[in-house]
Formats: structure tokens, C-alpha cells, sequence
């Protein structure tokens, strides 16, 4: 399939976009397979997610960095841009009808964002007990449990769970009654990348551990890799202002907040 | 069935744009009717017993493999814990994808001048306050829409069709342990969700 190109230019090597100050920036690190991570994004700094293995999954909760109480509502994004799946150059919108952040691009046209992530209880039942001492950090945790853990250093727990964004993942609804799901194996493979701007400061969670309808019968979690970088604020052509006029109204609305 | 008045949990008819919350004993029925046609009602629950244990939609959409609920659907908490079960559907099929109309998000469809109009998440709110025990925000998640259709493409389409619904079609519901309901008789003007016009629907719930 055709690679759908970010329209942002990339950073200098020196990771400063001209005129803006960039201390820290870029930065790269590595996720390991089937452990979580939290990234603060500030905004218009653009987090660039590489897949390292083949059959990644990264399962996403997002939240405003300035008040958590103010989350990814995927409901409310798909429906705005009448999508059945997050792709370029969707805009992620919060609960409070504000732009978080952008797809600016992918190598990939399928993000899911409607079946969920997995849970210690289904990891157990289908690959056996695991733990620490017996597999040191190789361990199966589920992606609910790398998220609680997530949460809770930031002082959020259950509650604050929300629909996740399953990067690197592919569901498809048939067409049929039911709408029946069907998992799309093969979807991402090592390269496949996909990249988020930040419209605000964000807090980012990710679990890097399979899908739960990822058929694989053995546990192969893939690595990820994470390049954090300062983009340009979106300007008034921007691919994801311009997609959908719903699109642009989140964005003009956290734009007007922080003006 | 006959029906004493002591099997009668509740009989409510809920006004268009108007709520309702209460709790519905495992075991227990309930009953929703949409009185007049194409009406949407956006729903929540709630282990009774412990509100973080709520309703999923994506967690029960993946693990029926399919992503509209009629009879024979489950309805899943985020611990993956059998809520409710759908016993009847004269409809025939209802979303959980499209989540509830807020202020903020008509904003978002419709703009500027729907800030101000009656939304789903207004009525959370009121209903979640006046219930207390603690709900708050955190606590409005993604909820079912009964009677509403929303149809989804393998192209990846999204959509708010014209309902499915008719006057006088039901879904009835089993709780699989005792339940918070909380309950959002849809206000939206601005999609065919409510076919343009906003009308009551009628909550039965029943003892087994």
C-alpha cells in the first residue's frame, strides 16, 4: 500500500525547527516488547513510533498533561470524521471537543480504535501463568495491567481507562448484519511506522503487548521504537485542518484555549 | 406475563431529552421501549457494588466479535465481567460506537451554535449528581445506544444512519448482577439519530 508521507518537515539533526528553542530534543528510545511507557508530549512535538519486530501492537490511552480529567474520547473522534478506524490525517479529540493530537502520517491506512486491549485474566487463560520469577522481565503482562501501572504513577486509575488506540493494528467490521470483526494478521511489519503531533501537552500510555484477537498462538510481543521530535504548529493547509471541517474545529477550539 | 405490582421495579416513562438512574438487582429484567419511533437512548452501567467495574463497549465488542449488540449480546465490564445480558430485540440492532452527544462534541459536528443546545452528557451529569456516591466525570465513559444505527464499512466508513427503530419496538435486558443504570433519552437535533425530533421512551424493569 502506498505510504501516506507526513507533511511536516523533519527536524535538523540538531533537533531544532528554526526559531524554536528545542533543549532535549530529538530523542529516540526503545520500547520493549510487551512492557508500557509513558511519554509526556509537549505541544507541536511530534512522537514518531517505528515498529521494530513484525505483528507490533501499541495500545494507547491520552490524556490533556494540564488536567488528566480530560481524556481520548475515540467515540467522539471517529464519529466526528466518520471514520471506522484512525488513520492520517485524523485529528485525536478529547472529550471536551479539543484536538490532543494528530496522525500527521503512516506507513500503515488502519489504526484500530474499537476493539479494546487485553487483560491479565485472557493473557493466562491463553498462554499460561507467567511472572517474574520464573521469566524475569520476559514476563506476559497484559496491556491492562502495563496501563494500570501507567495510571497509577500518574495518579489516575480505572476510571480513567478509556476506548484504546491499537496502533499497528487492523480489524475490519464486515458488512454484514452483525458487523462482524475480523483480525487482520500480516497488518504491521518491522518499519511500518506511524506518527502523532501533539496539538496540546499530552500524557501518552502505551502497552507494547499483543492484541488480544492477534491469532499468533505463541506470545511474541514486538519492540518499538520512539523518536520524539519538535514539528511546526500546524499552519492553515494542514493535511488534518483541512481534512474534515470537524477536524478543524477541534483544532481551532484547542487553539482558542491556549491562545 | 403477568406482572403484580410487587415484581415492578420501575415503570417510568423518560421525556424526550430527560434521564433516569437507579439500580436494577441481578437476576432482574428490564425492559426499554421506543414509544414513538427512532429514538435514541444512550446508556451506562455499572457494577452496583463497585462503579470502576462499568460497562466496555470495546471490550464487549471484541469478545462477541462483532460490533452492533442485539439478542444474545453481552454486555462486558472493563474487567470483562458479564453485566447484562439482551434477551429481546424487536429492533434488531444497536450501536456502542458512537458514543453520547456532549456539548462539546456538537461544537466539534456541527459548530458554533449548537455550544448551547441540550446534549446526552448534560444529562449524565444531572442524573450522576443527583445519584451521588462518589460518580463523577471518570465515571461517563462509552455507552450503548439503543435504537440507534451506526453503521460501519470494511472500507473503514463510519456513519449515523436513520434508525432501524419503530414505534413501540423494545429490547429487554437480564442484569447478571445487581446494576447501576444510567440512562440518556438522546436530545440531539442535528443528525437523524432521533429522526429530528426527540421522543419519550418507557422503562420497565421487573423481579425475575
Amino acid at each position: 500500500m502506498t505510504p501516506v508521507e507526513h507533511t511536516t518537515p523533519r527536524p535538523s539533526a540538531g533537533g531544532a525547527v528554526a526559531g524554536q528553542a528545542a533543549h532535549g530534543l530529538p530523542y529516540a528510545h526503545d520500547i520493549a516488547a510487551g512492557s508500557a511507557w509513558t511519554v509526556r508530549l509537549g505541544r507541536h512535538r511530534a512522537l514518531r513510533l517505528t515498529c521494530l519486530d513484525d505483528g507490533a501492537n501499541a495500545a494507547v490511552l491520552m490524556f490533556a498533561a494540564s488536567d488528566p480529567l480530560e481524556r481520548l474520547n475515540l467515540p467522539d473522534t471517529l464519529k466526528a470524521q466518520m471514520s471506522a478506524c484512525v488513520r492520517p490525517p485524523l485529528v485525536l479529540m478529547s472529550d471536551m471537543g479539543r484536538a490532543l493530537a494528530s496522525m500527521t502520517g503512516s506507513s500503515l491506512d488502519w489504526h484500530d480504535a474499537i476493539t479494546g486491549h487485553s487483560t491479565d485474566a485472557q493473557v493466562r487463560a491463553r498462554f499460561g501463568a507467567s511472572d517474574y520469577a520464573a521469566d524475569r522481565n520476559a514476563w506476559r503482562r497484559s496491556a491492562r495491567a502495563g496501563l494500570l501501572d501507567e495510571l497509577w504513577k500518574h495518579g489516575l486509575g480505572k476510571r480513567d481507562l478509556h476506548a484504546t488506540l491499537n496502533l499497528f493494528t487492523k480489524v475490519v467490521p464486515a458488512g454484514d448484519e452483525r458487523g462482524s470483526l475480523a483480525y487482520v494478521p500480516g497488518h504491521a511489519r518491522a518499519g511500518d511506522w506511524v506518527e502523532l503531533r501533539a496539538e496540546q501537552d499530552v500524557l501518552v500510555m502505551l502497552s507494547t503487548a499483543p492484541h488480544p484477537m492477534d491469532p499468533n498462538p505463541a506470545w511474541a510481543p514486538a519492540r518499538l521504537r520512539a523518536d520524539v521530535s519538535s514539528v511546526p504548529e500546524p499552519g492553515p493547509r494542514d493535511p488534518s485542518r483541512v481534512f474534515r471541517p470537524e477536524s478543524g474545529r477541534a483544532l481551532a477550539a484547542v487553539e482558542r484555549s491556549l491562545a | 406475563m403477568t406482572l403484580t405490582e410487587a415484581d415492578v421495579l420501575v415503570d417510568v416513562t423518560v421525556g424526550a431529552g430527560d434521564g433516569w438512574i437507579g439500580e436494577i438487582p441481578a437476576g432482574a429484567r428490564l425492559r426499554v421501549v421506543d414509544l414513538y419511533g427512532n429514538q435514541a437512548v444512550d446508556t451506562l452501567f455499572f457494577d452496583a457494588h463497585d462503579h470502576a467495574n462499568r460497562y466496555s463497549a470495546v471490550d464487549t465488542v471484541r469478545e462477541q466479535g462483532a460490533v452492533y449488540l442485539t439478542t444474545g449480546s453481552v454486555l462486558l465490564s472493563v474487567d470483562l465481567d458479564p453485566l447484562a445480558t439482551i434477551v429481546d430485540d424487536t429492533c434488531g440492532r444497536h450501536d456502542t460506537l458512537g458514543g453520547a452527544c456532549a456539548q462539546e462534541s456538537n461544537v466539534v459536528r456541527y459548530g458554533e451554535h449548537t455550544r448551547h443546545q441540550h446534549a446526552c452528557r448534560t444529562t449524565f451529569v444531572r442524573q450522576a449528581m443527583e445519584w451521588g456516591r462518589g460518580l463523577d466525570k471518570r465515571d461517563l465513559t462509552h455507552n450503548v445506544n439503543f435504537f440507534m444505527n451506526v453503521p460501519l464499512t470494511p472500507e473503514g466508513g463510519l456513519t449515523f444512519e436513520d434508525g432501524v427503530s419503530a414505534a413501540g419496538k423494545h429490547i429487554e435486558l437480564r442484569a447478571e448482577r445487581d446494576l447501576l443504570v444510567l440512562v440518556s433519552n438522546c436530545p440531539q437535533l442535528n443528525n437523524p439519530c432521533n429522526g429530528y425530533d426527540p421522543t419519550p421512551v418507557r422503562l420497565v424493569g421487573w423481579a425475575r
